[in-house]
């Protein structure tokens, strides 16, 4: 330890910080609270030269105490941000906002909303400007909750019709909600970011709507704008959408495609590789086999019967048809060295049989054609299958050993 | 006053009061030997210094308060500060007496009361120069405006110019505000030559009144005593009247943000001996609190060692001549003598006798206790022997307690006093504001503490570790005996262990560098870093002050060895 001899009101300050810092770390929250309370001085001489000043300091230790101190209540707590508000004007909107996320936490969402709207009508000369994305924000979740309203009041008005009621006024609710809603949703999601929620909702509010022509453009828009950062769920929510709306195959494809692209391990990949494999178009037939293997590189799939089921499917459609056993090959030659191990071993054969026989049988199907019938794999899943006097692996086996010659144009 | 001869020198009849109780003219400013007994109810106004070429004080009949300056502020802290030092028993004497005289000579030698030359001459040189009233407060900007780059005003305190009478006599152009008449002229850096007053150097006046009274407190005893709010110091101007208000630049003055440093105040109070040119001060003499034979029994009780040690320290202080009436004694004017840090030289005096007996090499010591507790083990007749590792222990527990709780305290100082204080009149809501949140925030998180007590005061004690030999744990180490690590030999006892280490072979030339000896914990055996680490924490100072102590009692100590007889070398054993 080194003993400052030496003590002014800055380290002394700081050694008091670190006194916080050693009781948070440690959740004692009485013991933070206490040395808060000497560090509290710190604000009649505000530091502008420090990177975070004390009045930063206190706003982000304050609530961290508040939040976890078990003797605090949420109205303490918001007295507390209510004098955070006050000290610092060029940090006032980032307290409003985390202050409502903070309430929405807490499920106080009509707190939350009463915030937002007020921090919304905050202005304050140029600190408006400087302050332009938090406003932004404040308003984007407005118009969430704005949302949210409309979402509970629809329900609302389902159910009466069911029940064959009608109601005016909560009819005009929701429209008003949704008026105020789109409003905001639209503003912030053409900023470039990742507003994978506030998308949802919009495109939510216009189908509902009628109006899929907006919707689909938001939504590649969010996809395909390239200012926009790489995010997947946008081609998802695309994929989703188009679905829906019973899109052709081929803007489905051309869709997915991207995603396989960026994420060759998402779940989506299965349908992608149904879709592919139905193509007439050879390229696309080729493409699946392409994406079903890559999927299968990650240890998440290797227990995806689904995926393997694609898999074999595919591999035994290409074997009967004779036509391109060279698609298999490639694929292979750079999995050889590896997928043995990984997904064939003796042990893992053991495994898929007694967990998942419908697992064991895919994948020895697969390993039959890849690796042979004399395979550790094939043999063990295909003789306990036999044994069991299991039918579709008697076929399997008969399949296997009638084009055991594949194997050797594959291996080769 | 009804005294109404004329001056011998002017022939007025006016006459004024001094503080001691004196006549003086206020035309001619002539002192006469007239003295007139004053009762003091008021207590500011009968210490306001006159200055003389004010003339006589406008007493404001407005809220704006007095006219003062900051002398005046510095009497009325010193006026505290011996008031407390009187509550912790010291001598009315140093109050009455000594210390008001020692100020007045200063107020004399710095030109700034009784005396024919006034400063406000001064005050006309400075009108003259070009201050701009720009608001950017840049520090490089040769004006006044560098005096507050530090504070919080962003320059609009230069501006703001409605407060105080003060402005027009300093200069037109500057504007600056202050409380005080002349707290910008204070601030001027080019009052080196005059020892500007300072806070810190209020403690050095006490301090050297305290030395020449020979009362029994050390610098380092009167330091903790501030550090443990005993003194004031840290917001003392909170205790000014009403009526002398306090602000702008007389913050700079009086507010302090940081504990004096020993060095710091030690130096201030050589400088101010030798301005003030005072003669040798009484003599220190074995009869007394601060030689080292006394300061040796205080720490060697309070660090829990043998008093048999006391005769070892005795034996070293004769040796080398440091228990002499010449050496110990503080003489301002003889610029040859080493001055003689009291507190430092008797806790340096122990450390060598450590080094003597015990080696103190990470090594022998340890083999000299296991020796003693195995003496200690067929020993019945006489007290225990001592045992160095026991010791160590003991001390090094109840050192690490009380330092963690030093480290807290440090930590949880509150250095903002309860009058809140702004630079101008534009910032007074903005600090007032400012002080409600604080107090706010502080109870709403206070209650949140649990149920903690505030911290109270410590009683002041001039001890900070006691040992009680009632103790039946056997943690009181004072009655024990050095017979364990003793041998007889011609009828003498001596140490067993007949080596020693020197902490540095060569002193460093002090004007160079300001030190004899410079201390890295690295370098030096562990036990000995954690001796000195005792007595650094006892005296609230650097270790690296004890050690240089160290060097250069050793170097007295084995001076033949070293300087007379080259081929011998005692040699650094590390």
């Amino acid at each position: 330890t080194s003993h400052e001899y030496k003590l002014n009101f800055r380290k002394s300050k700081e050694a008091c910080l670190s006194y916080i810092q050693d009781a948070m770390l440690q959740k004692q929250w009485k013991r933070a609270a206490e040395f808060l309370t000497f560090y509290i001085e710190s604000l009649e001489k505000d530091f502008s030269t420090e990177y975070v000043g004390p009045s930063e300091m206190i706003w982000r230790i304050g609530t961290e105490i508040l939040c976890h101190h078990s003797h605090s209540s949420m109205k303490e707590f918001n007295s507390f941000i209510e004098q955070m508000k006050t000290l610092g004007v060029k940090r006032y909107l980032k307290v409003c906002l985390e202050h409502a996320f903070h309430l929405l936490c807490n499920g106080r969402t009509d707190e939350a909303y009463q915030n937002l709207s007020l921090a919304e009508s905050w202005r304050f000369g140029e600190q408006t400007t400087a302050q332009d994305k938090e406003m932004k924000l404040i308003q984007a979740y407005r118009g969430l909750l704005d949302y949210y309203s409309w979402s509970k009041q629809k329900n609302v008005l389902l159910e009466y019709e069911k029940d064959g009621f009608e109601d005016l006024s909560v009819e005009q609710e929701m429209h008003s909600s949704f008026r105020k809603a789109a409003v905001n949703l639209k503003e912030i999601i053409q900023i470039p970011g990742v507003w994978d929620l506030f998308v949802k909702c919009y495109v939510d509010l216009l189908e509902f709507y009628g109006d899929h022509d907006e919707a689909r453009q938001v939504l590649s828009e969010y996809a395909y704008n390239s200012k926009f950062p790489a995010n997947p769920n946008a081609h998802v929510y695309l994929y989703q959408f188009l679905k829906r709306h019973g899109e052709p195959k081929k803007s489905l494809i051309s869709v997915l495609k991207i995603l396989y692209d960026i994420v060759p391990s998402h779940e989506l990949m299965i349908d992608f590789n149904t879709m592919l494999q139905k193509s007439k178009k050879r390229k696309k037939r080729r493409l699946g086999l392409e994406v079903i293997f890559a999927a299968l590189d990650y240890a998440g799939w290797k227990e995806n019967v689904k995926a393997w089921s694609c898999l074999a499917r595919q591999v035994k459609q290409i074997i009967i048809s004779e036509k391109h056993p060279d698609w298999i090959k490639q694929e292979w030659n750079s999995r050889k060295d590896w997928w043995p191990t990984f997904h064939f071993s003796r042990y893992l054969a053991k495994r898929n049989w007694q967990e998942n026989e419908s697992l064991a049988y895919e994948k020895a199907l697969v390993a039959g054609i890849l690796l042979g019938k004399d395979c550790k794999y094939f043999k063990y899943v295909s003789h306990q299958g036999c044994k069991d006097q299991k039918k579709r692996f008697r076929t399997l086996k008969k399949f296997v050993n009638k084009h055991s010659s594949v194997y050797l144009r594959i291996s080769g | 006053e009804d005294y109404h001869e004329r001056c011998v020198q002017c022939s007025e009849v006016n006459w004024g009061l001094t503080d001691g109780g004196r006549f003086y003219c206020r035309t001619c400013h002539n002192v006469i030997e007239r003295t007139r007994e004053v009762v003091n109810t008021d207590v500011i106004s009968n210490t306001r210094v006159q200055t003389i070429s004010k003339g006589l004080r406008k007493q404001e009949k407005t809220d704006e308060g007095w006219e003062w300056y900051v002398c005046e502020g510095f009497q009325f802290v010193l006026k505290k500060q011996a008031e407390a030092l009187e509550a912790l028993g010291i001598c009315p004497q140093m109050k009455d007496e000594i210390l008001c005289n020692f100020w007045r000579r200063y107020l004399q030698k710095s030109q700034q009361a009784y005396c024919n030359r006034p400063a406000g001459e001064a005050i006309k040189v400075l009108s003259g120069c070009d201050s701009s009233t720009d608001v950017d407060s840049e520090p490089e900007r040769p004006s006044l405006l560098h005096l507050l780059s530090f504070s919080e005003s962003d320059g609009d305190l230069l501006t703001d110019c409605s407060f105080g009478s003060s402005i027009g006599k300093v200069s037109e152009s500057t504007s600056v505000c202050s409380g005080s008449v002349d707290g910008s002229l204070h601030l001027m850096k080019n009052q080196k030559d005059k020892l500007r007053m300072s806070m810190p150097m209020t403690l050095s006046f006490c301090y050297m009144a305290l030395l020449w009274l020979r009362e029994p407190m050390t610098l380092s005893d009167l330091l903790r005593f501030v550090v443990e709010g005993h003194i004031p110091y840290l917001n003392v101007f909170q205790c000014f009247p009403e009526k002398m208000k306090l602000y702008g630049l007389d913050l700079k003055i009086f507010c302090v943000e940081s504990w004096p440093v020993y060095e710091e105040v030690y130096d201030k109070m050589l400088q101010l001996a030798a301005f003030l040119e005072l003669p040798r001060f009484p003599d220190i003499t074995d009869s007394c609190f601060l030689h080292p034979d006394m300061l040796c029994m205080k720490y060697l009780m309070e660090a829990n060692l043998p008093d048999e040690l006391h005769n070892w320290t005795c034996r070293v202080v004769k040796k080398i001549h440091i228990g002499e009436a010449d050496f110990l004694t503080f003489a301002p004017g003889n610029k040859s003598t080493r001055k003689v840090k009291y507190d430092v030289l008797a806790a340096a005096v122990i450390v060598v006798v450590l080094k003597l007996l015990f080696l103190l090499d990470d090594h022998c010591e340890w083999l000299l206790s296991d020796f003693a507790e195995e003496r200690n083990k067929n020993n019945k007749e006489d007290g225990p022997y001592f045992e160095f590792k026991k010791w160590c222990k003991i001390i090094k527990s109840s050192l690490d307690v009380e330092q963690k709780k030093l480290d807290e305290e440090r930590a949880k100082y509150l250095w903002r006093c309860e009058k809140p204080l702004f630079y101008s009149a534009k910032k007074k809501s903005k600090v007032l504001k400012r002080r409600q949140i604080v107090v706010n925030l502080q109870n709403q998180f206070g209650k949140l503490s649990g149920s903690v007590q505030p911290a109270e005061k410590p009683n002041p004690s001039s001890f900070q570790l006691n040992w009680s030999e009632e103790n039946t744990d056997g943690s009181c180490f004072h009655g024990h005996s050095l017979k364990g690590i003793l041998q007889e030999k011609c009828g003498l006892l001596t140490a067993m262990n007949p080596d020693y280490w020197l902490c540095t072979v060569k002193l460093c030339t002090e004007k160079l560098c300001g030190h004899l000896a410079h201390y890295r914990d690295l370098d030096f055996p562990q036990s000995y870093h954690f001796v000195l680490r005792l007595f650094s924490f006892l005296l609230r100072i650097q270790p690296s002050y004890i050690h240089e102590e160290v060097c250069m009692i050793e170097h007295k100590l084995f001076n033949k060895k070293l300087y007379k007889k080259p081929k011998y070398s005692p040699g650094q054993r590390k």
